[in-house]
């Protein structure tokens, strides 16, 4: 009964969100099931299809993950697009600054730079709620917009090659680059840029479920998400529980840079991210803020942005903007829960509870 | 460094101000019924593609502005339904309706104009870029007077404080924050028109570009207060004129342009600051993001 009522309600909101943008689509002239025939189609297809399915979902489950681990513990993380923008940045510094050396030791301090560099740039709005209680919904925004900036200031000032018209940095080393997925895997060609990140995006979510379900820590922070003062009570400091939070969370958004940068373009590129902070947002409420519900949530939204690109080719009025007004509708299905449920919302997870 | 700090900067600072005005405003109204607002993005994208939509097809840019003023309210019905009726979290909605926002004037503009993303270019004599200036300074004193001397603002500020007393003492909660969310649609609706059919003459692709949150940084800055916040917007205008204006003219001692990165930066910093309480204490209304039920 549990398990059908977690799959339930996310579904629900997937076929309303359809609905509605369905009705759109017939507003303007258009025929919906021929939309939804070229969003979908192309994304079974082997290889192109499937390969670049998995390859768009690999970042959204980073970011699904980031905003489930802060939400397990009563955050809101809307920063992780500020943080994978800096996660990446100094992946490629990293990449570029010790290029000479060899993969046994630039592979890992690549990767450390990721996730460093995203873990404390969601440690500081941890920090800032922990010692001054200042929101970290206002602050996680202010610091996506400080991090686009300093990420494409020291591209445009420093790493760029001198006359590159395109804002992106020189190439990182041959060491830092991570095998792409057509390398083990016959018939999928390695021009399709799905790497092993997404196998580390996998390992990611078991990972992260280890963490938070069958350890202590995880406990303690699902504790103060649950209840805060009540944590507090039975001895967990909650101001802590949150700069760990953070700093976890920022982390996992910061792997993006992994993905980004070892696996696909290998130098940082100023303004690549297609929203993926925001998105995770929504891949971690469909997905029910549980690592399995993220990929499934994280598919579905790669399905979609893959299957935007044909929309766009192939259709005579829609756009592949109808991805964007399909992810905000479900969003909001999502979040209004109780709109379906009735006096079910008492067993939803969005009811967060004020640190 | 002379020629820069001309009226020309003073009357740049005033048309950057105004959308940021209008959008903080609004916020300021539905923040201080307890309601987090941060669609307000999202609405002014609805208002800046409305206008120039409407104003291209019926050629009048006051009807225009009218119906940017109602997409923002409508944008705004929306978040109040999810947010007030359906008690949603507050922070998830506003950011479900700016991914929305994003898509979806793109996604119209397609269809009606075969473009990618943007409304025809609208001739000059169907602008309007003064008259949304002076209503943006007019409605500082209004709005400071409508919430601090009327009841109706009397009633908004006590539900976003306290909406348990405000309810026992006979105020209609709910109702209150309905007014709250939908004015601030209005007015992020009307600084959204502005943009398209007042500062430039058709909508572009995320033609806001952060101006929403600029706004919502300005409303923290400015302490949830009238006054207070149209000075912050005044403040993030003259930066951005600054940086404009800066742009090819001053040159650091090394001959190298001053990177415009670091002066964008400075309306996000000064509220990290600001709301860490160093430079006074920024307190949100006590009620902020927290959905009101009736005990029954």
């Amino acid at each position: 009964m549990t398990l059908f009522r977690e799959l339930f309600f996310p579904l629900l909101a997937v076929v309303a969100a359809f609905v509605v943008a369905a009705l759109l689509i017939l507003a303007i002239g258009d025929n919906p099931l021929v939309a939804y025939g070229l969003l979908f189609g192309s994304a079974f297809s082997w290889p192109d299809g499937i390969g670049y399915t998995l390859f768009y979902a690999t970042p959204l489950i980073f970011t699904g993950l980031a905003v489930l681990v802060a939400f397990r513990c009563g955050l809101l993380n809307i920063g992780a697009e500020g943080q994978l923008y800096i996660a990446a940045f100094a992946t490629a510094w990293v990449g570029i600054r010790f290029a000479e050396q060899s993969a046994w030791l630039l592979l890992p301090l690549a990767f450390m730079a990721a996730i460093v560099a995203g873990g404390i740039w969601g440690g500081i709005p941890g920090v800032l709620k922990a010692r001054f209680g200042s929101h970290e919904v206002i602050n996680t925004i202010m610091l996506n917009f400080i991090a686009v900036a300093l990420a494409s200031y020291f591209t445009q000032y420093h790493y760029k090659v001198p006359g590159d018209p395109i804002m992106q940095t020189s190439e990182i080393g041959a060491g830092a680059h991570i095998a792409r997925l057509g390398k083990f895997i016959p018939g999928l060609p390695e021009r399709i840029p799905v790497n092993l990140a997404f196998i580390l995006a996998l390992l990611a979510c078991i990972l992260v479920y280890l963490f938070l379900w069958r350890t202590k820590w995880g406990y303690e922070l699902r504790a103060t998400g649950t209840n805060p003062t009540a944590a507090e009570y039975g001895g967990i400091s909650v101001r802590k529980q949150i700069v760990i939070a953070m700093t976890i969370s920022g982390a996992l958004a910061g792997m993006v840079g992994i993905n980004e940068v070892l696996g696909y373009r290998y130098r940082y590129y100023d303004g690549f991210s297609d929203n993926y902070g925001f998105t995770g947002i929504a891949v971690a409420l469909l997905g029910r803020n549980h690592p399995i519900g993220v990929i499934f949530a994280a598919l579905l939204f790669a399905i979609l942005q893959r299957g935007g690109i044909h929309v766009d080719g192939f259709s005579q009025n829609v756009t592949k903007d109808i991805v964007q007004v399909l992810q905000g509708t479900i969003i909001l299905f999502v979040a209004c829960e109780s709109f379906f449920s009735g006096q079910f919302s008492r067993f939803g997870l969005l009811r967060r509870s004020k640190v | 460094m002379r020629d820069i700090f001309t009226i020309a900067l003073i009357w740049s600072t005033i048309r950057l101000a105004t959308p940021l005005i209008l959008a903080a405003l609004g916020g300021m109204f539905s923040e201080r019924s307890g309601v987090i607002n941060i669609a307000l993005e999202g609405m002014m994208l609805a208002g800046a593609f409305t206008a120039a939509a409407v104003t291209h097809a019926v050629a009048n840019p006051y009807v225009g502005l009218a119906a940017g003023m109602t997409a923002g309210l409508l944008i705004a019905l929306v978040h109040a339904v999810a947010c007030i009726r359906y008690r949603a979290d507050q922070v998830v909605t506003g950011t479900a309706i700016n991914i929305l926002m994003i898509g979806m004037p793109a996604f119209l503009s397609g269809a009606f104009f075969l473009s990618s993303g943007s409304t025809p270019q609208l001739p000059k004599e169907q602008l309007i870029p003064s008259l949304p200036i002076i209503a943006a300074f007019l409605l500082v004193p209004i709005a400071w007077y409508v919430l601090y001397k009327t009841p109706f603002g009397l009633r908004l500020r006590s539900v976003g404080e306290n909406p348990e007393a405000a309810d026992a003492a006979g105020v209609r909660v709910w109702r209150m924050r309905y007014a709250g969310v939908l004015l601030s649609g209005v007015l992020a609706g009307m600084g959204g028109a502005y943009l398209s059919i007042g500062q430039s003459s058709l909508f572009t692709r995320n033609m806001t570009s952060g101006r929403g949150f600029i706004a919502l940084a300005a409303l923290i800055f400015g302490k949830w207060r009238p006054v207070q916040t149209m000075l912050a917007c005044l403040l993030f205008g003259f930066t951005e004129a600054v940086s404009i204006q800066m742009q090819g003219v001053v040159k650091l001692p090394s001959g190298d342009d001053i990177p415009v990165q670091f002066i964008h930066m400075v309306p996000y910093l000064l509220t990290i600051i600001v709301l860490a309480g160093f430079i006074g204490a920024s307190r949100p209304p006590r009620a902020l993001g927290i959905p009101y039920q009736k005990e029954r």
